[in-house]
């Protein structure tokens, strides 16, 4: 998020959610929003196929058909430039590129966005009016932008909406894409992507890299592939397991997570795994994915272990021991901390080299506060984040650039990363699988309230499987009548790829021709019948999109 | 003024209404001059009598009052004496004048708010030696501090179903509870969901759900924030009912492990175990505010399921190849595949071996790394250390796109 979410909550004058399920995927923030739509009156527009929960405060509904973004936010700019509301000052002072951004902008009248999304034409007049007369607005976004092929075009485009508007570098505005996991920021913040040590600093980049060479004690330069560190872009997750096919991965370690439920195409997933020559598994359940593995390691819940998580807006929060680890299990960082040991090994006897003497080589941490030491050491953004301090107290949101910074609230006040804000022109593309005679519904996947992604904690707590006990799918009464649903039935969905049966839960909270799933029940996940078709940029799935076909069970 | 009006002032009938200047309204910035205990201040404009007295360190009981939620002046337990004023005035709800003289423990006051707790104990059980939230109980704690307990007269049967409504995570004893408005605020503000309300009146006055229906049918999301805010027994949590009392948990301060909001709670800890979440006012991010699963989604911490000891398959153990056991199938009868439970140095040896012959015989950039999402900063730290440096690959990722 560039803001806080305190900040959106108290100074956004307009709200523009589009693609997250505020009230149910961040229910607390949602309950935020809704504070201030409620005191303060604020105007929200949600634009979301699906009749979520958060259009009950929403004074407009948008209910574009799905993967249809661009074009909608395309005919929305369109109407702001034609009436003269987008924020003249701010688009001359702090960004460039604007007058190609416009033309393609002007490739999207509103009768032809209309035609695209399905959305009235008088809508968009109506939307665009709230959005550039009301300021600041924020707009808050998560996997429904994003889990597309065009996911990386959809968040620049809503970028490009906010410049248009002048609502970044503001309080109340800004572009705020909720993270869905608790530390899935942190986990990006550490390194944990293949193009990124941590803080976002280039693998690419050979600065970067013999700053860690020397911090690490490793070869600068790659002479072999067993030596120095690569200079090569890793594979994502997307591609790391269907590599395993292709001969390219022998070997997976995998901590907490759970390829196998939250992967699209489940069953390429299985067979995928099903081929690996060592899969080493460290978890706290024996997931969907244990099945594959050879090695089992138990780690622990975030109850029995010290640390830090990252949340969407930012901020470092401690996480504080309370129960010793169940059983024999141990917290993940001694286990990754002993497993290291073990492959760096002897060094008389091992190919790859590392000079323990490096400032940063050795492994040995008596504690989580000697990792974050090293965390700022070499993490500029993290570079003042301390045990310490967060135990004191502060409230840190990095970038946090000393010890003594106070950490940064809102980013992008004074000027963008870049220095000037870059218009990004872009065009509606159709998604990679739509509706056709023999598949001729859409699916769209996703979480509800009581479960949590795979389902692997929320599935053993007794009370939310009271309330949530089983896979439902949304489907729409028309679609509903016409196949006989009446009552509890079952449906068959079926796609190109694999087949579920779920109860039918019959509701206008999905348009007639598209149903909803989730993936929170291994024996009827939304995955078995996902796409594997990926952003070409972000190698996200396109979760959000697919084509399938329903029929009554009983 | 008619002179019927000065003889009704002057025999205390009516408190004489300040002017508009005398509330501060001339001009807001204006300090209003009051007194409190004898003590003067200047306070702002625009406050309450209890704002004033909270913020300069005076005790005034209260018990419908919460800071985070709209003052109703309910309960009179944080009634003052005001000079020249007839009757005791609700300070939760009473903006301050100039020239106002307040008595917080007047011995009008004192007696007032012990009559008003008794009329609350009469229609209230005396069960407190079971009840589960003794020892955190706000009307408890001011029985207790005014010495009041139920009169002879009061109630002694039970109005209402104990343990009345099905929703799994909130326990309903409308027995207990004061009619306070707590919850039907807390869910009307911060929740902002309105499944409580009040119906009838008089004696029969009650908190209920929708219009007299089970909380989920009245459209709860079970986030608790209703109990959080009861300061009785009314409202309580199930899944942890009868296991400790507040002075048998050890409150230990975190952050959520579902979503990225990032709430902070405090797990309640027993002998060894996690037994429930409370809120922590003091949470940057969501103060007193949960979601379901934030506050009942812990029992999966302590779930059978959960591995406590490493495992390998048993072909490892046996020196075998995994190439060669696929070919007789993976899942047949001869237990290559099995799950054999070990100790952690043969796991960890095992899996340092394997990675350390992978890379050596395929390369670094054969073996790839998933990190974690629900993991510290600092164990996805590691793990980043580990591709790069120890592996020598940049092979890692997590679910962040998924």
């Amino acid at each position: 998020m560039s803001n806080s979410m305190d900040d959106v909550a108290a100074n956004a004058q307009a709200l523009f959610i589009i693609g997250s399920n505020t009230s149910e995927q961040h229910p607390v923030f949602g309950t935020m929003l809704r504070r201030a739509i409620r005191k303060r009156g604020v105007k929200l527009i949600v634009a979301d196929p699906r009749r979520i929960d958060m259009t009950d405060f929403a004074m407009m509904h948008i209910r574009q058909k799905p993967g249809t973004d661009i074009a909608l936010l395309n005919g929305l700019m369109y109407i702001i430039l034609e009436k003269g509301w987008e924020d003249k000052a701010f688009i001359e002072e702090r960004c460039e590129n604007f007058d190609e951004f416009k033309a393609t902008v002007m490739q999207y009248p509103p009768e032809k966005a209309s035609e695209i999304t399905g959305v009235p034409v008088e809508q968009l007049y109506a939307a665009a009016e709230i959005m550039g007369t009301t300021k600041p607005m924020a707009v808050m976004w998560a996997m429904g932008i994003t889990q597309h092929i065009v996911g990386v075009r959809n968040v620049m485009t809503l970028a490009n909406l906010q410049m248009l508007l002048g609502n970044m570098g503001k309080p109340g505005g800004g572009v705020n894409p909720l993270r869905g996991q608790n530390n899935v920021q942190g986990a990006c913040d550490m390194g944990g992507l293949p193009n990124v040590y941590s803080a976002y600093q280039p693998v690419i980049n050979e600065e970067v890299r013999a700053k860690f060479a020397k911090a690490w004690g490793v070869n600068s330069d790659q002479s072999s592939v067993n030596s120095g560190l690569s200079p090569k872009v890793g594979l994502t997750v997307t591609e790391m397991i269907p590599g395993i096919l292709e001969n390219k991965i022998r070997a997976l370690y995998i901590m907490g997570e759970d390829p196998a439920t939250s992967d699209p195409d489940s069953a390429h997933i299985r067979h995928c795994l099903e081929s690996i020559d060592f899969l080493v598994l460290q978890d706290i359940f024996p997931t969907e994915t244990a099945a594959f593995a050879d090695v089992l390691l138990p780690g622990t819940s975030f109850a029995e272990k010290t640390g830090t998580f990252s949340n969407t807006e930012r901020r470092v929060q401690l996480v504080r021991q309370a129960i010793a680890p169940l059983g024999e299990s141990k917290p993940d960082w001694q286990i990754t901390a002993e497993i290291a040991k073990r492959v760096i090994g002897d060094q008389s006897s091992v190919t790859r080299k590392i000079d323990l003497d490096a400032p940063w080589a050795k492994w040995e941490y008596k504690s989580p506060t000697d990792i974050m030491a090293e965390i700022n050491a070499l993490t500029p953004s993290y570079a003042g984040v301390t045990h310490a301090r967060l135990e004191k107290g502060e409230r840190l949101q990095w970038p946090v650039l000393n010890a003594e910074h106070p950490g940064t609230p809102i980013l992008h006040t004074k000027a963008f990363a870049r220095g000037k804000g870059k218009f990004m022109p872009i065009d509606h593309v159709p998604a990679p699988e739509l509706p056709d005679d023999d598949y001729p519904m859409i699916l769209s996947t996703g979480r509800v309230l009581y479960h949590w992604h795979g389902g692997e904690m929320t599935r053993r707590a007794k009370g939310l499987m009271e309330v949530y006990s089983e896979a439902l799918v949304e489907i729409n009464p028309m679609d509903a009548e016409k196949l006989g649903v009446n009552g509890h039935k079952t449906l068959r969905v079926t796609s190109r790829r694999g087949s579920i049966e779920a109860e039918a839960w019959v509701t206008d909270r999905v348009p007639p021709g598209m149903v909803y799933a989730n993936f929170h029940f291994p024996e009827a996940s939304a995955n078995e019948l996902t796409i594997a078709a990926l952003d070409p940029v972000s190698k996200i799935p396109s979760f959000k999109v697919c084509a399938v076909k329903v029929e009554l069970v009983k | 003024m008619q002179f019927w009006m000065i003889w009704l002032c002057k025999n205390n009938f009516l408190t004489p209404c300040p002017s508009p200047q005398g509330r501060g309204g001339k001009d807001e910035n204006m300090p209003v001059n009051i007194t409190i205990n004898g003590t003067k201040i200047e306070a702002e404009a625009g406050q309450t009598i209890l704002d004033v007295a909270h913020k300069h360190g005076f005790d005034i009981p209260t018990l419908c009052y919460h800071k985070d939620l709209s003052p109703t002046g309910n309960c009179r337990m944080c009634v003052v004496e005001v000079k020249g004023g007839r009757f005791l005035q609700a300070a939760c709800v009473t903006p301050i004048w100039e020239g106002m003289d307040i008595q917080t423990h007047s011995p009008k006051a004192i007696k007032s708010r012990k009559t008003s707790l008794e009329l609350m104990l009469a229609n209230h059980p005396q069960d407190c030696i079971t009840c589960d939230v003794s020892g955190e109980c706000e009307l408890q704690d001011l029985a207790y501090e005014y010495q009041a307990s139920a009169p002879e007269w009061g109630s002694k049967g039970t109005r209402y179903p104990v343990n009345a409504d099905p929703n799994p995570f909130i326990r309903v004893d409308m027995n207990r509870c004061i009619l306070c408005r707590r919850c039907v605020l807390a869910c009307a503000e911060i929740q902002v969901r309105d499944v409580w309300g009040v119906a009838k009146r008089g004696f029969e006055e009650q908190i209920v759900a929708g219009a007299g229906m089970t909380m989920l049918e009245a459209r709860c999301e079970s986030c608790g924030q209703c109990v959080a805010y009861c300061p009785t027994g009314a409202l309580s949590n199930k899944m942890n009912y009868g296991q400790a009392r507040a002075h048998q948990v050890t409150k230990v301060t975190t952050t959520c492990s579902y979503c990225g909001v990032g709430c902070q709670f405090d797990l309640l800890v027993k002998k060894g175990k996690v037994i429930g979440v409370s809120s922590n006012p003091n949470a940057p991010v969501n103060g007193m505010a949960l979601c379901v699963k934030g506050r009942y989604g812990y029992d999966y911490i302590h779930h059978p399921d959960r591995l406590l000891k490493p495992r390998v398959r048993r072909y490892l153990l046996e020196g075998k190849a995994k190439g060669d056991i696929r070919k007789s199938n993976i899942e047949s009868s001869s237990g290559d595949w099995d799950w054999v439970e070990t100790d952690w140095e043969t796991a960890l040896s095992i899996t340092a071996d394997k990675l350390r012959a992978t890379r050596d015989s395929s390369g670094a950039d054969s073996i790839g790394v998933l990190t974690s999402a629900k993991c510290t900063n600092e164990e996805n730290y590691l793990m980043n250390k580990l591709a790069r440096q120890v592996i020598g690959t940049n092979n890692i990722d997590h679910c962040a796109r998924l």
